[in-house]
């Protein structure tokens, strides 16, 4: 098992060089650089001259590079010229709001999977599961932004039983109870909309393991002993059900990478992905490329979760 | 193969042709469509939508409809805008029109252009194997990992002169991946077979046998991946589109369409501006892949209803 761990990791590690380099390459591509928001135009031409020589950036590019990442790993990204602080303190004011919508989006994605891949495979080809299944070709094909910008013209503007942006009402006390009520308030809709699209891959995929795992041995030596049918269920196919799913818990994170960012948009919700947005039509790159490096390496990390948790389960596809 | 999907069709209702050739793999998707009458339904609707839009648009006028019109901004709909007009007066109807042929476009380039790339590139690697196989593989495991959505934004935003083209190539440069990867394990699995080895015996040369030999076993996989991503690519465009990083602002798209919803005011006070793209592209996604799910039905004998 540990030999398994320690051969998955090390393969990110060259995954997580080029994807630094990639994003390097970005971010010199990009129009513009640490000099260009600071200096005033009346400046001398040799003044910015002389600046650039100091900052290293006529050095050739692998010397840049190696610059780049060893302030990166200290934790040092750059500036942003829209906000006039380091980048790195500005990610982490967004940061946790963009954890707690991935969060609140993941419990509610389980929360529907799974009752509802259960009774589509427990009661399969019944009027339940084809409704269900209908549910999931619905979900399947419909885009994530057009579901959520519906839901926020119902359930915002129309019958206004949600607020229609930000992450908390103003003008309240951090840390209060009413505080913390009017924050989880604002997750709701962005998160709801959200997860009912992300999980209609879930219940397909506990539903088709559940249907496949109902005819198998052990199932029929269960019943031959006498056990209930809820005990069946609840304790022997559903465990074994169960193992796809949680291996697949990894990507889910990728999938909510791409999903917050529309739904942070939409709903006008202050997080990495509402940043990234804002940064792009701002033109302020260095937020920009950092918050592409975060997010690689953010996907990188949910890939190896996935890897490493099908490989607990399903000792077979250890890696030699 | 013909043998498992004959439970329920009755013979006479089977295209005639000759007992020892088996039916080619376009009929047997066609009736397949026919069969399941939900496909049959979504693809006259495809059929139509599609029809319709790229004959109308040739009778159109498009600088006419993206002209800015001062005395007719945002209408709700009337006789003469049916579908009322934008913030800049401009008739919705004909901006739906001209952005369903635009979106519909760009997304069958893509998907042809994606579908070449990755059947070429998966069928090498997978027919071939070895160090390459090995590399290439690892290169398209990066990239598929990868948050699709940022890097994407993020090229668009590095290229200098963005336009259409350059939309198009970014969106192929990132979406031929996953075909690749399939159409390769596949291959795999195909190059095993006896009658590549006999071929090979019987002094084939590899290029004979990849492309006239088992490419042709691989058609409906193909068939079926390159429905789902159309799809998929309507729904891309569309989504790029919205957060404003798809077609230039002069063209329009049903993205684009969908956008003008960002405004708060558009979005509760003024439905005809973004609601009949938003079905559009709602209906145009469902209706293909239904189609797909029978493509993907037909490339399965056990699974054929007919």
């Amino acid at each position: 098992m540990w030999r398994t761990v320690a051969r998955r990791t090390t393969i990110m590690i060259p995954q997580i060089v080029l994807l630094s380099i990639l994003v390097f390459l970005l971010a010199r591509s990009m129009p513009g650089d640490a000099l260009t928001g600071l200096i005033d135009p009346s400046i001398d031409p040799a003044a910015i001259e002389e600046q650039r020589v100091k900052l290293g950036l006529n050095n050739p590019w692998y010397e840049q590079y190696w610059d780049w990442v060893t302030n990166a790993l200290q934790g040092d990204l750059g500036q942003s010229f829209r906000f006039k602080m380091p980048v790195t303190d500005l990610i982490g004011e967004r940061i946790a709001n963009t954890f707690w919508l991935s969060l609140a989006t993941l419990v509610i994605t389980y929360l529907i999977a799974i009752p509802l891949g259960i009774i589509s495979g427990r009661y399969n080809d019944t009027l339940a599961d084809r409704m269900i299944t209908g549910y999931t070709y619905i979900g399947f094909a419909a885009p994530l932004f057009i579901f959520a910008l519906l839901m926020l013209w119902a359930f915002g503007f129309h019958f206004g039983w949600f607020p229609t942006g930000g992450s908390v009402a103003p003008g309240m006390e951090p840390g209060s109870l009413s505080y913390i009520m009017s924050k989880l308030y604002h997750l709701l809709l962005p998160a709801t909309s959200m997860a009912l699209i992300t999980t209609v891959t879930t219940v397909q995929l506990l539903r088709s393991e559940i249907i496949d795992t109902k005819h198998k041995d052990f199932v029929h030596t269960a019943r031959a002993k006498g056990a209930s049918e809820s005990r069946i269920y609840n304790r022997h196919i559903l465990r074994n059900s169960l193992l796809p799913i949680a291996a697949f818990f990894g990507y889910e994170i990728t999938g909510l990478i791409g999903g917050t960012v529309f739904i942070e948009s939409i709903f006008s919700y202050p997080g990495m992905g509402e940043l990234f947005l804002s940064s792009i039509s701002v033109r302020d790159f260095t937020v920009v490329t950092s918050l592409v490096l975060l997010y690689g390496i953010a996907a990188i990390l949910g890939a190896l979760l996935s890897d490493l948790i099908l490989s607990m389960v399903d000792p077979r596809i250890r890696i030699k | 193969m013909l043998k498992l999907s004959t439970n329920k069709a009755s013979p006479q209702a089977r295209p005639r042709q000759p007992a020892d050739k088996s039916p080619s793999g376009l009929s047997i998707v066609w009736r397949e469509i026919v069969q399941d009458k939900i496909a049959l339904v979504s693809f006259i609707l495809v059929a139509a939508v599609t029809l319709f839009v790229y004959v109308t648009s040739l009778l159109l006028d498009q600088d006419q409809i993206v002209r800015v019109d001062l005395f007719a901004l945002k209408q709700p709909p009337s006789s003469e805008f049916l579908l009322g007009t934008d913030q800049g007066g401009r008739d919705i109807f004909g901006q739906l029109i001209i952005g369903t042929r635009n979106s519909l476009t760009i997304a069958i380039v893509v998907t042809l252009l994606t579908g070449i790339i990755g059947v070429l590139v998966g069928l090498v690697s997978g027919y071939f194997g070895g160090t390459i196989d090995n590399l290439l593989m690892r290169v398209v495991d990066f990239f598929m990992i990868l948050p699709f959505l940022m890097v994407v934004i993020a090229f668009i935003t590095a290229v200098p002169n963005y336009g259409i083209t350059a939309f198009t190539l970014i969106m192929t440069a990132f979406l031929w991946l996953g075909i690749a990867k399939l159409i390769r394990s596949k291959a795999l699995q195909e190059r095993e077979m006896e009658y590549v080895q006999a071929s090979r015996t019987s002094g084939s040369s590899h290029l004979k046998i990849m492309f006239v030999q088992v490419l042709p076993n691989l058609s409906s996989i193909i068939i079926v991946t390159m429905t789902l991503n159309l799809a998929a690519n309507i729904g891309l465009e569309s989504g790029l589109s919205f957060l404003g990083f798809g077609f230039p602002e002069s063209t329009p798209s049903l993205g684009t369409l969908v956008s003008y919803a960002r405004n708060p005011q558009t979005l509760e006070m003024r439905w005809w501006i973004w609601l009949p793209a938003s079905i559009l592209i709602l209906v145009l996604m469902l209706c293909i892949n239904n189609v797909g799910q029978a493509v993907k039905r037909a490339a399965d004998a056990r699974q054929r209803k007919g």
